[in-house]
């Protein structure tokens, strides 16, 4: 008898010899087909940050080809559901037999993913997510800094707190304000981090001379903001910064007009990335400022296929009909990283040689030259953890309609050349 | 003063959560299903919406109106062609049907309209506001609170001036011997449905023009529609009004002294209730 797994087994079997002896190309680098897992949301809350992933991995596949390099990539989609991430990276380890694991966007997505990786000893390459919610989510004891361990199979390049803290008050200092800032930060693990009295916004800002007037954790998906406007009327608020969720801060910033409240400079994480959200702000988006990891304007590459930030920018476009987001070029560094990893090791399924590879790779991608092991970070986050630039942005209406995103702020990274200065909301 | 603004803006947002819970209430009042899918026929609706002001550059008022009759006729069909199949005597069938149904028609919307947070805009008028005495009231809330109270009026209107509200009723109180006086329940159900989500398009246009929504915004705002149902009590629809006032300005309160306590506010407003009168503030419907 054969059963139904049996049967499938053996097809599967039967089509990868197919596959392989039909690709009858003399020499190829490895010889050995190179399998690449890849985890990202593509469906659920947290789809926008997946909306490039089928480009990326399309023009992936193409590119590899072309370079005669013998690579499959496995998609699995986490639904944006953190059990379900941990549950396909296990499928990807167990049943797909990946050499390599790549995960992307939010720790909801990327920890889950990483901890199963490191638990199973096989190498994982993380991204989109900030590194400290990323290192110190996945911490036995996220509460005690002397326990926390480095790691040995996961991997991860972004910015972390301390670079958008920079950023925004590099771009709050061009104006002249009364520095009295107003917090909006949910009970989530972005809102926690940015309002945390250590490590997050207050300290930095009572330092440098702002007032701080947070009334406290909200809930995600609020549909009444009074209580904070009525706050922010009081401390007279000129600046409103915080790490809100898009229909959070559309719902905010209606009622904050309609109660009156009208603040010279907004500068909010996370609602403000994609420009189907500002979207949908209506004429009232114009000026408001968020930090930028990418935009068509960084003056990068990526060593995969030798465009230019520009051009991967302007193919999504045509090949969606959609504009660009900032994912885009991260989750290209991800596969430019991998291939260069996988460039420097032997046998694709030794996990440590692959590990240690990762952790060695100096390269300049797409979203900037990444390097492992900078003494920028603090020791404990060295080995794992690689820096990407960020700057400050600010959305400009234009004549035609829609929005462009002007970089007004690039003191933390002055290779990035900037499209303007910083403008208060008329 | 400032705890005047507090319960003024808190009876406002009742509105909203009244007119969610003000097709689920006439559902689970008439046929005692329970409509796991009614967050996300909300988020259907507005994108109905959307389509009509995009592609038609109608308003959204108008566009409401328009989108009216196609969703009672989803809605009838709705109940026709899958929900009649599942009633009985027993409960599951109707909850896995209708859960189902949530996920398809999120993902169907994903497909569709990709995961982008979108908003119907109205124009200017989201952030317009009138000051009554010491307190800013926005016109979009105002509107919505006015909207609920006349959807509830003209439904209470239906229900007790018309011989469809009577059969609804009689429906309601005993299938079996409405079945005898000539009533086909399968009939009074499906235009039960299709009144219920006229009311889901109302609802849509607020959702929608409020704030953000994408196709997986549906399940969130069920939560509270449930509660207001709950809260009025089975049945009544007043009651409905009142329990989304009640959820409402609970959260405001409870935002007032710690945002960290506004969600929480609404959920222990109704427990509260919940223990002083189990079967809800206004009953009418007997089980």
């Amino acid at each position: 008898m054969i059963s139904r797994r049996r049967f499938l087994k053996t097809a599967a079997a039967t089509s990868v010899l197919a596959g392989t002896s039909g690709l009858a190309m003399p020499a190829i680098a490895q010889g050995k087909m190179i399998k690449l897992g890849y985890v990202s949301p593509q469906t659920g809350p947290l789809a926008a940050f997946a909306e490039a992933d089928k480009f990326v991995i399309d023009g992936f596949n193409q590119a590899v080809k072309s370079m005669g390099l013998a690579y499959e990539v496995v998609v699995k989609d986490s639904q944006s559901n953190p059990n379900r991430a941990a549950e396909v990276a296990k499928e990807l380890i167990v049943q797909d037999e990946v050499h390599l694991v790549m995960v992307a966007s939010t720790p909801e997505t990327t920890n889950p993913v990483s901890t199963t990786c490191e638990a199973e000893q096989v190498p994982c390459l993380s991204s989109v997510a900030p590194w400290q919610p990323w290192f110190i989510g996945q911490q036995g004891n996220p509460g005690d800094p002397a326990s926390w361990k480095p790691f040995d199979y996961a991997y991860h390049f972004f910015w972390g707190l301390e670079d958008v803290i920079a950023v925004y008050t590099n771009m709050w200092g061009q104006l002249e304000t009364n520095r009295s800032v107003a917090g909006l930060f949910p009970n989530d693990g972005d809102g926690n981090a940015w309002g945390d009295k250590a490590v997050g916004f207050p300290p930095v800002l009572d330092k440098l001379g702002y007032k701080l007037t947070d009334p406290g954790r909200y809930q995600n998906l609020t549909d009444d903001f009074s209580a904070q406007i009525n706050a922010f009327k009081q401390a007279n608020a000129d600046i409103v910064t915080g790490v809100m969720i898009p229909p959070d801060f559309t719902t905010f910033w209606n009622q904050a007009k309609q109660q009156g409240f009208k603040p010279k400079i907004a500068s909010i994480g996370k609602a403000l990335l994609f420009p189907s959200t500002i979207e949908t702000v209506g004429d009232a988006g114009h000026n408001l400022s968020s930090e930028v990891w990418w935009t068509p304007s960084h003056p990068f590459k990526s060593s995969l296929t030798g465009q230019s930030a520009a051009e991967v920018a302007a193919a999504f476009t045509q090949a969606t009909g959609k504009p660009w987001t900032q994912p885009i070029g991260f989750v290209h560094a991800l596969f430019e990283v991998a291939v260069d990893a996988m460039k420097r090791v032997g046998d694709p399924s030794d996990a440590d040689a692959v590990a240690e590879a990762l952790g060695k790779t100096k390269l300049d991608t797409l979203v900037g030259p990444l390097a492992w092991g900078s003494d920028q970070l603090p020791p404990f986050a060295q080995k794992n953890i690689a820096k990407t630039p960020l700057v400050g942005g600010q959305w400009r209406r234009k004549d035609g309609g829609g929005y462009d995103l002007v970089i007004v702020d690039n003191k933390t990274a002055p290779s990035i050349p900037t499209g303007g200065k910083m403008e208060l909301i008329a | 003063m400032s705890w005047l603004d507090t319960v003024v803006q808190g009876v406002l947002l009742g509105g909203l959560y009244a007119l969610f819970a003000a097709g689920l209430s006439l559902v689970f009042g008439i046929m005692r299903l329970v409509n796991l899918a009614h967050g996300d026929l909300i988020v259907l609706a507005a994108y109905l919406i959307l389509v009509l002001v995009t592609a038609l550059g109608l308003n959204p008022f108008v566009a409401a109106l328009v989108a009216m009759p196609i969703m009672f006729a989803a809605g009838w069909a709705l109940q026709r062609l899958v929900l009649n199949r599942t009633l009985g005597d027993d409960i599951l069938p109707p909850l896995l049907v209708t859960f189902g149904l949530s996920i398809v028609i999120q993902n169907a919307l994903l497909e569709g309209f990709s995961a982008d947070s979108r908003r119907i805009y109205a124009g200017g008028i989201e952030t317009a506001s009138l000051a009554i005495g010491p307190v800013n009231v926005g016109v979009m809330p105002l509107l919505t609170l006015a909207s609920a109270v006349l959807a509830i009026v003209a439904l209470n209107q239906l229900f007790y001036r018309t011989s469809l509200g009577r059969a609804f009723r009689a429906t309601s109180d005993d299938p079996v011997t409405a079945g005898l006086m000539g009533i086909r329940p399968n009939r009074i159900f499906a235009q039960a449905t299709g009144v219920a989500m006229v009311v889901v398009t109302i609802a849509a246009l607020y959702l929608g023009t409020r704030a953000n929504f994408d196709p997986a915004t549906g399940p969130s705002r069920l939560i509270y529609a449930f509660e207001a149902v709950i809260i009025g009590g089975l049945g009544s629809l007043w009651g409905t009004l009142a329990g989304g006032i009640i959820i409402g300005v609970a959260q405001t309160v409870g935002a007032a002294v710690n945002p960290e306590w506004q969600i929480l506010a609404g959920h222990v407003a109704f427990l509260a209730v919940l223990l002083a009168r189990p079967r809800g503030l206004f009953p009418r419907a007997v089980d």
